[in-house]
């Protein structure tokens, strides 16, 4: 936290935590140029993410995936008046540091982008620019919060257009946060030994029910029905990556998906908003994946 | 005390937040998504969020014309930071086919104070009611305004005082979030006019 000269604070937890609580009820999408972030601000999307490869390309692809080129970065914070976000690599502060020079809205510390630190994440307290992070788990969740994440987004599978993993992650991460609600006070030290997780984490979810943060759901949500299916399930917001621009017809695609996602509880404009929207992305099994994202992060 | 209901205009942002605030006043509060949720609310606060969003979901959900229409009859209406925005005259830089309400005569600019890594917290004096907890969070800018605007609250972010909280007729717009505070000041006062 920074004093400015009038006496204001820039970069505290509830204005760090704040831009997350605009951005809920919206869908946040990929994009790779500032063409594809007019469809998307134009669609109603509540940000970008402003990053060189959609996951499927990375996976098919393959070498190593880095932050994107500040140029672009620039030429989508120039095109869209929505927040701009910007990946860096898990564990790569100096990625995270140019990414803060450059005013992006907000920092993804993603296990989409191959990791620069296989044993610590970014210590995230130190910047003023807020960070998300991914999670599998609720473990996971309370160490990312713990290093100063102020938003965290269930992994789902980067890139697969299969929404399993990001039911099973969600699913994951609200059974065990239903746990520590239950859980007698004595139990507790023994949940957060288990859940490898900061204790007075633990402790206060145990007794809100909730993350101190806002969760969004990410990772293979590719139609107006798994909006539906991941805000049903808890999701506050979707990230949207290859699901989008990977489809038949990209604008119609992304104005479904964001209606859907603010209708999540009524099937009759989600219905209406699927009809004949054109092919979703193609998609792949995760059983047939060579290289799993969501296993990356520790 | 309000006797019908107050709707939070629930399209997009941070509308538990708000919910949240009038229910712990002891009001009966409605998630506002339909037209006919819309026609039943005595009051109405459009929340923070995205206004591109909001404006956008306004439309695909039928609810523009008839927000429009009890705006112009003086629903008494709280907007902050994206629903500022919303019900602004004009919005200076915005997009240019970016619509708003027009329900209170003051031009706004968008991110005015800056992106997210200027989002700042401070206090803020509001007329007759003293210190509130101010967080602006990508806050929209008041850059002009006409005389039929009351100020009830500036802010000097080094280039002189500016305008955060304002009132005209039945219509309130605040430029910062006192939703993500403890204070229920602003609801306070908006809910003594409805």
């Amino acid at each position: 936290m920074t004093l400015s000269s009038d006496s204001s604070v820039v970069g505290s937890a509830r204005v760090k935590r704040g831009l997350a609580d605009m951005l809920r009820g919206g869908v946040i999408m990929d994009v790779v140029n500032p063409e594809q972030a007019k469809v998307a601000e134009d669609a109603g999307a509540v940000a970008v993410m402003a990053l060189e490869r959609v996951p499927s390309d990375i996976r098919r692809d393959g070498g190593v995936a880095r932050m994107s080129d500040p140029q672009m970065i620039q030429e989508i914070q120039a095109t869209v008046t929505i927040p701009v976000m910007a990946k860096a690599r898990i564990g790569h502060f100096a990625e995270a540091q140019i990414l803060q020079a450059l005013d992006v809205d907000y920092i993804d510390e993603s296990e989409v982008l191959t990791p620069a630190d296989e044993e610590n994440h970014i210590d995230k307290w130190g910047f003023t620019v807020p960070f998300v992070c991914g999670a599998t788990n609720l473990g996971e969740a309370l160490r990312r919060i713990g290093e100063g994440a102020c938003l965290i987004r269930s992994k789902g599978e980067a890139g697969t257009g299969n929404v399993v993993e990001a039911v099973r992650h969600l699913r994951t991460i609200n059974a065990q946060m239903r746990r520590l609600v239950s859980a007698d006070e004595a139990e507790l030290y023994r949940l957060a030994k288990d859940l490898q997780a900061p204790l007075p984490l633990v402790l206060e979810v145990a007794q809100t029910g909730s993350l101190p943060v806002p969760m969004f759901c990410a990772g293979g949500i590719s139609t107006p029905a798994d909006a539906s299916l991941v805000m049903q399930l808890g999701a506050q917001a979707v990230f949207v990556g290859s699901g989008i621009f990977k489809s038949e017809d990209p604008e119609r695609m992304a104005r479904a998906i964001v209606e859907a996602t603010t209708h999540y509880q009524d099937a009759a404009v989600v219905a209406k908003v699927s009809t004949g929207l054109g092919a979703a992305m193609r998609g792949a099994e995760v059983a047939s994946l060579e290289q799993r994202l969501a296993e990356r992060g520790w | 005390m309000v006797a019908a209901p107050v709707g939070v205009l629930a399209l997009q942002g941070d509308v538990r937040e708000h919910v949240a605030v009038l229910s712990g006043l002891g009001v009966e509060v409605v998630a506002v998504r339909t037209e006919q949720q819309l026609a039943a609310v005595a009051g109405l606060v459009i929340p923070g969020g995205e206004s591109t969003t909001i404006a956008r979901l306004l439309e695909t959900s039928g609810m523009r014309t008839l927000l429009s229409e009890r705006l112009r009859d003086g629903l008494p209406v709280l907007g902050t930071c994206a629903g500022l925005i919303l019900l602004s005259r004009s919005i200076v830089d915005g997009r240019d086919d970016q619509w708003s309400f027009a329900t209170i005569d003051v031009d706004v600019r968008r991110n005015g104070f800056g992106r997210q890594i200027a989002s700042f917290e401070t206090t803020v004096d509001v007329d007759g009611v003293g210190e509130v907890p101010g967080v602006f969070i990508r806050a929209p800018k008041i850059e002009s305004w006409s005389e039929s605007v009351t100020v009830l609250a500036t802010h000097d972010h080094g280039t002189g005082p500016t305008p955060v909280l304002v009132r005209q007729g039945a219509a309130w717009g605040c430029s910062f979030h006192p939703e993500l505070t403890d204070s229920s000041a602003i609801h306070e006062l908006f809910l003594a006019t409805i």
